[in-house]
């Protein structure tokens, strides 16, 4: 397969959603030596993009950008020890820790939210549901994270987002990352009243406004 | 299994028939074209004056000859639309005198420019079956008032046409509009495009125009479709059930007379009955009852194995409001439940007197939740769940499932954006619109995008040419250009 052939079908492997043929994908493209920076850049990121824009076009859908995303993480997975290798890093936006409140299960949203940014070039560890502040903020250090977003989803749980902000805050963090909220409940008056930077409706949004937050164009 | 509404129980339908047979044996019925008169009694009818009195045999021996279904074709002579059985198609409704203007929500005298506004809408929803000639264009002479709708659709339009004549004059000028497309009259008759509307006047009167084109029509061999609408209260029995034997006697002597004229001629079981209120004396089409005594009346006639019209999804509100809402979402699914061939009505408002293509883009998306419904619950899958929970080990992952992406689609209408689903902030941000506000949007948009067919040149130039002349003949000079 020519090389860029090779990068057609690794976009579509993730328009289409397909992880084990964007994985086959990334193997072939490291076995034919070709730089997996240029991988990712040129065929994997043009198809992730399409996702988006046909995403919020409504002539794609949420199945799909998951799937999608999906294909992405896979042929990411493959291609990122032979950057470590190589000493080179994929340029990123920033690193995301993403965590549900102490005593919130949802784990839908916050999810789309990780797939969609980890989609739009930021490093995303998700960190799941139900997770203890402390272990928020022992994980914002350990990666130096630029972002952190919490999602409640009750009004009851919504309080843990602002047990975060104090936390860091007492952890000396509070300076290094930005804070994003969201979830139904959560609104612009309570993520301003705690204190937060940044409150995204739903996850394109909440992509934009982690955009805004590093300071990445459009 | 298809979700399917019956309201009258067998021995009900039974008594139905009984008593319209009895009524046209014993009541009798007005027949005021002579013709019509001479059918009957030459059948075995007994005459007395203008009224005949039927005997069951004659109506039973029409209903042998009467087709079951039949197909109506678009332009290019695909068939488009099912006549029989138990499919459901919609068409807007026609009848209208004023449309709603979206400005100033006025009900003003409706025009050529209407009508082609209608039609362009209709022409870029698919669930609109076929087209109506919507309403009259106050600028035309009434003379040529009912050929000069067609005239309009016709040159919109590709999709199959309900209409309707005012005149048998200019009923077999119709008929030559549609011929010239399908290639002579022995064609059209083979392929027809359209289906004519024709109507008793209740109750139990087929007056001279009626009778007169329920023969013609008949006789072209092209679709007829009763129109019988009893006015429970009013110009029928007040009970529903009393209106429905109405109906069923009004169409039975209707297709008697038709078959009588050409045996085999195709016609369809129709109405478009209304309660009477009995605090404003209107005759409210978004009324439950309404719904009620259509969706009976259908079972009647599908009980004869007969296709089946009627008139749903119409409201009697003033604008596009949540009255327009609820009496066309509700009513439209009653009688697409009822398995209604062709459910005419969308877009109007005010009983029927005004049409509105802002309400056109509205039903259509009562229409297409109503075609899902219809689809119904179905196993899409081998197990019902248990395969769909491989590997999900209390995750709410199902988002990442492959069946989900193959399967949603399937499973889930996704409305126009006339629909709202956005979230409150969303929505406010997005400029906080209501149904009327979108409606108006799309309507704008589908305005903008709309095409005209492409017809064979030589055609339009010789469909141009009969009404050129017609007009003529009614003392108009020059034609609007329906664009």
């Amino acid at each position: 397969m020519e090389r860029e052939e090779l990068f057609e079908a690794m976009a579509r492997s993730v328009i289409e959603g397909e992880d084990e043929t964007a994985a086959d994908l990334a193997r072939r493209a490291v076995e034919a030596g070709i730089d997996p920076l240029e991988a990712i850049d040129r065929g994997f990121v043009p198809g992730i993009d399409h996702v988006g824009q046909e995403f919020s076009r409504e002539t794609m859908f949420l199945p799909e950008l998951v799937l999608a995303g999906e294909a992405m993480k896979a042929a990411v997975a493959v291609l990122e020890p032979e950057m470590t290798r190589a000493g080179v890093a994929r340029e990123i936006h920033g690193t995301v820790v993403l965590a549900a409140a102490p005593g919130d299960i949802h784990d839908i949203g916050k999810s789309l939210v990780g797939t969609m940014l980890s989609a739009s070039g930021f490093r995303v560890v998700d960190l799941g549901v139900d997770v203890p502040v402390d272990a928020v903020v022992d994980k914002v250090r350990e990666v130096n994270a630029d972002i952190v977003g919490v999602s409640a989803l009750l009004t009851t749980t919504m309080l843990g987002q602002r047990d975060l902000i104090t936390a860091l805050g007492s952890a000396g963090l509070r300076g290094n990352v930005k804070v994003m909220v969201g979830g139904a409940p959560v609104t612009p008056e309570w993520a301003e009243e705690i204190g937060a930077d940044g409150f995204g409706e739903d996850a394109a949004r909440a992509v934009a406004v982690a955009r805004r937050l590093v300071g990445v164009e459009g | 299994m298809r979700p399917k509404l019956e309201l009258l129980d067998a021995e009900i339908v039974g008594r139905v028939l009984d008593e319209a047979f009895l009524l046209l044996r014993d009541h009798g019925v007005k027949v005021q074209a002579p013709e019509a008169v001479e059918l009957l009694t030459a059948a075995g009818a007994r005459v007395d004056g203008d009224v005949v009195f039927v005997p069951e045999g004659v109506v039973r021996r029409a209903l042998e000859t009467v087709p079951s279904g039949f197909r109506l074709c678009d332009r290019s002579g695909e068939p488009r639309v099912t006549y029989g059985g138990d499919a459901v198609q919609f068409d807007p409704g026609s009848s209208g005198v004023h449309v709603l203007d979206p400005e100033t929500l006025e009900h003003v005298s409706s025009t050529t420019a209407d009508l082609a506004r209608i039609v362009k809408v209709a022409e870029m929803l698919p669930q609109y079956d076929a087209q109506s000639t919507a309403v009259v264009c106050d600028e035309i002479p009434k003379e040529i008032g009912d050929l000069w709708r067609l005239y309009v659709v016709l040159s919109l339009s590709a999709k199959p046409i309900v209409t309707g004549a005012f005149s048998v004059t200019t009923l077999r000028h119709m008929i030559d509009m549609l011929a010239v497309f399908a290639g002579g009259r022995d064609a059209l008759a083979e392929r027809p495009q359209a289906v004519f509307d024709v109507c008793p006047s209740p109750p139990l009167i087929w007056s001279a125009f009626g009778a007169q084109n329920l023969i013609e029509l008949a006789r072209a061999a092209v679709p007829a479709e009763m129109v019988s609408m009893p006015l429970a209260g009013a110009a029928a029995p007040v009970t529903l059930l009393g209106s429905v034997v109405q109906h069923a006697a009004e169409c039975l002597s209707g297709i008697t007379i038709h078959q009588l004229a050409r045996s085999g001629s195709p016609i369809v079981w129709g109405g478009a009955p209304a309660i009477f209120d009995m605090r404003k004396g209107t005759t409210p089409m978004g009324a439950i009852e309404t719904a009620m005594i259509d969706a009976s009346y259908a079972q009647v006639g599908k009980s004869l194995g007969l296709p089946t019209h009627t008139y749903l999804g119409a409201s009697d509100a003033k604008v596009v409001d949540a009255q327009a809402g609820l009496e066309s979402g509700v009513t439209a699914l009653i009688g697409a439940l009822a398995g209604i061939n062709m459910i005419s009505g969308a877009g109007m408002l005010d009983f029927l007197a005004c049409q509105s293509p802002e309400k056109l883009v509205v039903d259509a998306e009562a229409i297409a939740s109503v075609r899902r419904f219809l689809d119904g619950v179905q196993p899409r899958t081998e197990t019902l769940a248990l395969e769909l929970f491989e590997g999900i080990a209390f995750k709410g992952e199902f988002l990442k499932q492959r069946a989900t992406k193959e399967l949603f689609a399937l499973e889930q209408h996704l409305p126009s954006r006339v629909i709202d689903r956005d979230s409150a902030r969303g929505w406010r941000q997005s400029g906080a619109l209501d149904t009327w506000e979108r409606a108006k949007e799309r309507t704008r948009q589908l305005l903008e995008e709309f095409e005209r067919p492409s017809h064979d040149a030589a055609m339009m130039a010789e469909l141009r040419g009969i009404v050129e002349r017609l007009a003529k003949d009614a003392g108009m000079e020059v034609l609007p250009e329906p664009a």
